[in-house]
């Protein structure tokens, strides 16, 4: 094989040299002058760039798809997820700037931090290999210890951030076991190459790998019984890393997974389906019922995106065909949704202080005092919830016929019940904002965080969760025309 | 994407019925900023814009439409693509008993309002948002003909009705909040409507692999729908029954609907009680019996029984009730189960009987209710036991009061009676035991009815510390009870314009329910 490069494969590898420049950028600009706003925006930037060069890159690409070396494809699906991971950093950061204004010690480092970790979400979006998946999903992990555990004066972060590294690193070691056990028996790394050899392997050892790379992303994605860490790595950070967490690190986690499942046909054998499937169960109806008994916000969106994965593992039940559309849209409006009710929380905590709004106690009356706020917060949750006129319910929707399409009864019983049971805890969190309190109290908070980047970015979070639940259309179609590579 | 419509004339005055309310709604929510009482004006002179389109439309248009046939036929309709890869479109159609209940809907829409006048001070513009959100998504119901619209509508009307109980509704001293009785009723109607999407999406793909089209519209939905497999058919019709016979409510799925009503403001229990159960009978009246005639003529015994439990068990509980809300809530209950069984029956009669009844019963519940919320206001109580005596001291009230408890017990000359009788009769010739023993719940409907006027007016006025005379209805109020009493006398005295209306529809059921009746009456020659 040639490995010499040519202009479309440097022009395909633009987003991930852009992100790399970006860290390398954002360190040195520390290393030169400290400056929080300086080096926000350098990040912004940095990351901006990289999302334009998607540009480039899809005229490159031209509806075929690009090979990088073994280790990387780029293809519609690896483009258009590269841009939703993008955008969905660069939403964060947003609430990152604000949040972190009211931090102490030193703020720069975050950024340096989530941009590192963006580019591991990006390796993994384009990864068709073990090695690049295992690389990108390092590169993923290993700043989020540390943003996890940011705060360091803050002996909760520190225990959250310690109790994520412990069973990550757990994690990642099972997934190793497993990727080993199959280059033993196969001789590959590559999907494609294991898939071919697949049939000289010994089929137990086969499928205990897989199951041991399976249990390794269970973890990632916090499904249970591998979801013990979540509420509490989610109480503990600092609310803009748990929106980070509940976005990009799971979102890159499931791209390269659906890619593996679609590949790779050992994933598809009856039995890992099987698991998957009760995996699927177990989290929509644990995760939901987690959630009844909590009192902190925080704890009850962490329950809950247990429970939403747990939906959006009917998509890789059914891998293939409409099922890569299903799960496209559901990422979307789940990112969106879980973007916006994570900002609002984030935004309700800024400046940072000692401790987050988190309690439900602290939410009571919010309607009355910053009613754009709460009406974003009540829009997401009803999306959550998978009310119509919002995102949630399209995702929902499409899910729901996918399971419907391939008779996947269990999975859609369980569906139904765990939304009903869902809806108690949306509602309880929602209807707390609109509690009454005492006149003197209803004055309007400052308004300046309209101002924000932060609120100017959960405004249009709205917006696209409410254009997305009337009129789906458009997005279905790009979904469609970005996924068709892995149908 | 349907196959076998004609092109459609598309009639924007529905697209008004439906965005009129929204845009009312969002207006008044927006004018609380500038003023207390401009909420309320909004939202009044929007509904009364609204009703007075739908009766434009019952006086203008023809509702008899041809021949009935087992093909549905619409007056209006309106259709523009919405998600053309689902095959979605929004398609929106009005036949004779959607045009009735579209009216229903928002003359008791503008009662709603005209009754919240005094009793909602609080955030006033945000309660008429949720009032007329609530009102439209349930004009949505009645003119959707796209199933995944329907269910848009079907779920969206849900989150309005959520806060008017959560927000504005009244706990219990001692007892259960009302964020408990709204989440209850969301939580009960959710996890049914989910499970009935679930069915329209079995029926969604079951037409794709016959025609290799994606549709969700009515009509193509119907032709497949009718040549299912018995036992898929059996499965599907049980999926859209559950959410029907939830939002009905029919025993045993009625627990949500006494704490809701318990706790909701009175607008929350018109609307409740006078539109929100009604779109449960349109929806086994258009989907649940035309899709699948023949696994509800199966199940119809069954049904039945639910019906027969219904009147009888809501009847027993209400008599037994303290609460004057819960009381009516429980007899809306065994009124509720007359319509089922009519539905079931399927005769002609039966099914004119049932649009009647809806209609009788949401005039009358809705009046009851706002008379319960008057009560309350000038007592500050609804327990029956601390009543009493309150016709020496109020000299409008408690006689207005006596003459919906009478409608409500099926006084002839009023319109419930027209309604049950109806319902009855025709119910008699297929199923008589289980007419029989409805027939019973008139005695019992007599018996609660009574209980109610006794222990609220008669006996010894009480010394409550509000004075032995107390404020009575004033001229709004007035007003508002006059035409519910006067439309009452005239459903229960002339019932022909309405039955009329919606005879064509009502007969286009019974053909599809009953394809032995329909050669039948194809043969005859026509009277």
């Amino acid at each position: 094989m040639n490995h010499a490069m040519t202009t479309q494969q440097l022009t395909a590898l633009l987003p991930l040299i852009l992100a790399t420049l970006t860290t390398v950028v954002v360190m040195l600009t520390i290393a030169f002058k400290r400056q929080h706003r300086l080096v926000a925006a350098m990040t912004v930037i940095g990351l901006n760039l990289a999302l334009l060069s998607l540009g480039p890159v899809l005229l490159a690409a031209n509806g075929e798809p690009i090979e990088l070396t073994p280790l990387l494809i780029v293809d519609g699906y690896a483009i258009f997820y590269m841009g939703l991971l993008l955008v969905t950093a660069l939403g964060v950061l947003t609430l990152c700037h604000a949040y972190f204004e009211g931090y102490a010690g030193n703020r720069e480092e975050l950024y340096l931090l989530l941009a590192m970790a963006t580019l591991g979400a990006l390796v993994m979006a384009c990864s068709r290999h073990f090695a690049s998946f295992f690389i990108g999903l390092e590169l993923l992990s290993i700043p989020l210890y540390a943003m996890v555990a940011y705060p360091v004066r803050d002996s909760r972060a520190l225990e959250g951030g310690m109790k994520y590294l412990v069973l990550s690193g757990a994690a990642s070691a099972f997934m190793l076991f497993g990727i080993a056990l199959l280059y033993a028996e196969t001789g590959a790394l590559g999907f494609a190459e294991i898939a071919a050899k697949l049939s000289a392997g010994r089929p137990g050892i086969l499928l205990a790998g897989a199951a041991m790379i399976l249990s390794g992303v269970a973890f990632k994605l916090s499904a249970v019984p591998f979801h013990l860490w979540t509420s509490d790595v989610y109480e503990a950070a600092p609310a803009p890393v748990s929106a980070f967490l509940a976005t990009v690190s799971k979102a890159a986690m499931f791209v390269v997974v659906y890619r593996l499942f679609v590949n790779i046909g050992l994933f598809r054998h009856p039995l890992a389906l099987d698991a998957l499937t009760w995996v699927a169960v177990a989290s929509m109806v644990v995760g939901n019922l987690l959630a009844l008994r909590q009192d902190n916000v925080k704890r009850i969106l962490a329950y809950s995106s247990i429970a939403q994965f747990g939906y959006l593992l009917v998509a890789l039940v059914a891998s293939g065909g409409r099922a890569t559309e299903a799960a496209g849209i559901f990422l979307l409006t789940y990112i969106v949704t879980a973007l916006g009710v994570f900002g609002v929380m984030t935004l309700v905590s800024s400046p940072m202080k000692d401790r987050d709004v988190e309690h439900i106690e602290q939410l009571r009356g919010l309607f009355w005092k910053r009613p754009y706020l709460s009406s974003i917060m009540t829009t997401m949750l009803l999306s959550l919830a998978g009310i119509p006129l919002t995102a949630g319910f399209v995702g929902k929707f499409y899910l729901i016929s996918v399971g419907v399409d391939t008779r996947q009864w269990l999975l859609m019983g369980a569906v139904v019940a765990g939304s009903a049971i869902g809806l108690y805890y949306y509602l309880r969190v929602m209807i707390m904002m609109f509690q009454p309190i005492p006149v003197r109290e209803r004055v309007s908070e400052p308004l300046n965080w309209v101002q924000q980047s932060g609120g100017a970015m959960l405004m249009a979070a709205m917006a696209l969760v409410l254009v997305l639940g009337v009129y789906p259309e458009p997005f279905l179609q790009l979904i469609r025309s970005a996924t068709l590579a892995l149908r | 994407m349907e196959t076998n419509l004609a092109p459609v004339t598309n009639a924007t005055i529905l697209v008004w019925l439906l965005f009129l309310p929204f845009l009312g709604g969002w207006l008044s929510w927006q004018a609380e900023r500038y003023s207390r009482t401009l909420p309320r004006w909004i939202a009044l002179f929007t509904m009364l814009t609204v009703l007075g389109i739908s009766l434009w439309l019952w006086f203008t248009g023809d509702y008899s439409l041809g021949t009935p046939s087992t093909t549905p036929q619409w007056a209006l309709q309106y259709k523009a693509e919405w998600i053309p890869s689902f095959g979605i479109s929004f398609h929106l159609g009005l036949d004779g008993l959607s045009l009735l209940l579209v009216i229903l809907t928002n003359l008791l829409g503008v009662m709603a309002i005209g009754c919240s006048w005094r009793e909602i001070d609080r955030y006033v513009g945000f309660f008429h948002l949720n009032l007329m959100w609530n009102l439209a998504g349930v004009v949505g119901v009645f003119l959707a003909l796209d199933m995944f619209l329907f269910f848009f509508f079907w779920e969206m009307m849900l989150v309005p009705m959520y806060f008017l109980i959560a927000l504005w509704g009244h706990s219990m001293p001692g007892g259960k909040s009302r964020i408990y009785a709204a989440t209850k009723f969301f939580i009960f109607t959710q996890f049914s409507g989910l499970i009935m999407l679930l069915a329209i999406l079995a029926l969604v793909f079951l037409h794709h692999q016959g025609t290799g089209v994606w549709s969700f519209g009515y009509m193509d939905l119907l032709s497949t729908a009718q040549g299912l497999d018995p036992k898929i058919a059996w499965w599907l019709m049980l999926g859209f029954f559950i959410a029907f016979a939830v939002k009905m409510p029919i025993v045993p799925f009625h627990t949500w609907l006494p704490d809701a009503h318990g706790m909701a403001p009175t607008a929350g229990s018109v609307d409740l009680a006078g539109i929100l159960l009604k779109t449960a009978a349109y929806g086994l009246l258009r989907f649940g019996i035309p899709f699948f005639p023949e696994a509800s003529r199966d199940f119809a015994p069954v049904a039945m029984s639910f019906a027969v439990l219904g009147i009888l068990y809501g009847a027993v509980v209400a008599f037994s009730q303290t609460d004057i809300k819960r009381l009516i809530a429980y007899t809306s209950i065994s009124h509720m189960g007359f319509v089922v069984l009519g539905i079931y029956a399927g005769t002609t009669e039966a099914l004119q009987g049932v649009v009647i009844q809806m209609i009788a019963h949401g005039l009358s519940a809705g009046a009851l209710f706002i008379l319960c919320g008057e009560i309350y206001e000038r007592l500050h109580t609804r327990d029956l036991t601390k009543m009493g005596g309150l016709w020496a001291r109020l000299p409008y009230l408690p006689p207005i009061m006596l003459f919906f408890s009478a409608a409500s017990l099926g006084l002839p000359g009023l319109g419930n009676f027209v309604g049950e009788f109806l319902i009855l009769t025709g119910s008699f010739k297929v199923a008589p035991l289980f007419t029989v023993l409805s027939a019973t719940g008139l005695i019992l409907a007599a018996v609660y009815s009574l209980i109610l006027v006794q222990k609220a007016f008669h006996g010894k006025p009480r010394d409550d510390g509000h004075g032995a005379h107390l404020e009575d209805l004033s001229k709004r109020e007035l007003a508002m009870m006059g035409l519910l009493m006067a439309l009452l006398l005239g459903i229960g005295l002339y019932p022909q314009p309405v039955l009329n209306t919606s005879a064509t529809a009502m007969k286009t059921v019974e053909l599809q329910y009953q394809p032995a009746a329909a050669t039948a009456a194809l043969s005859a020659p026509a009277p």
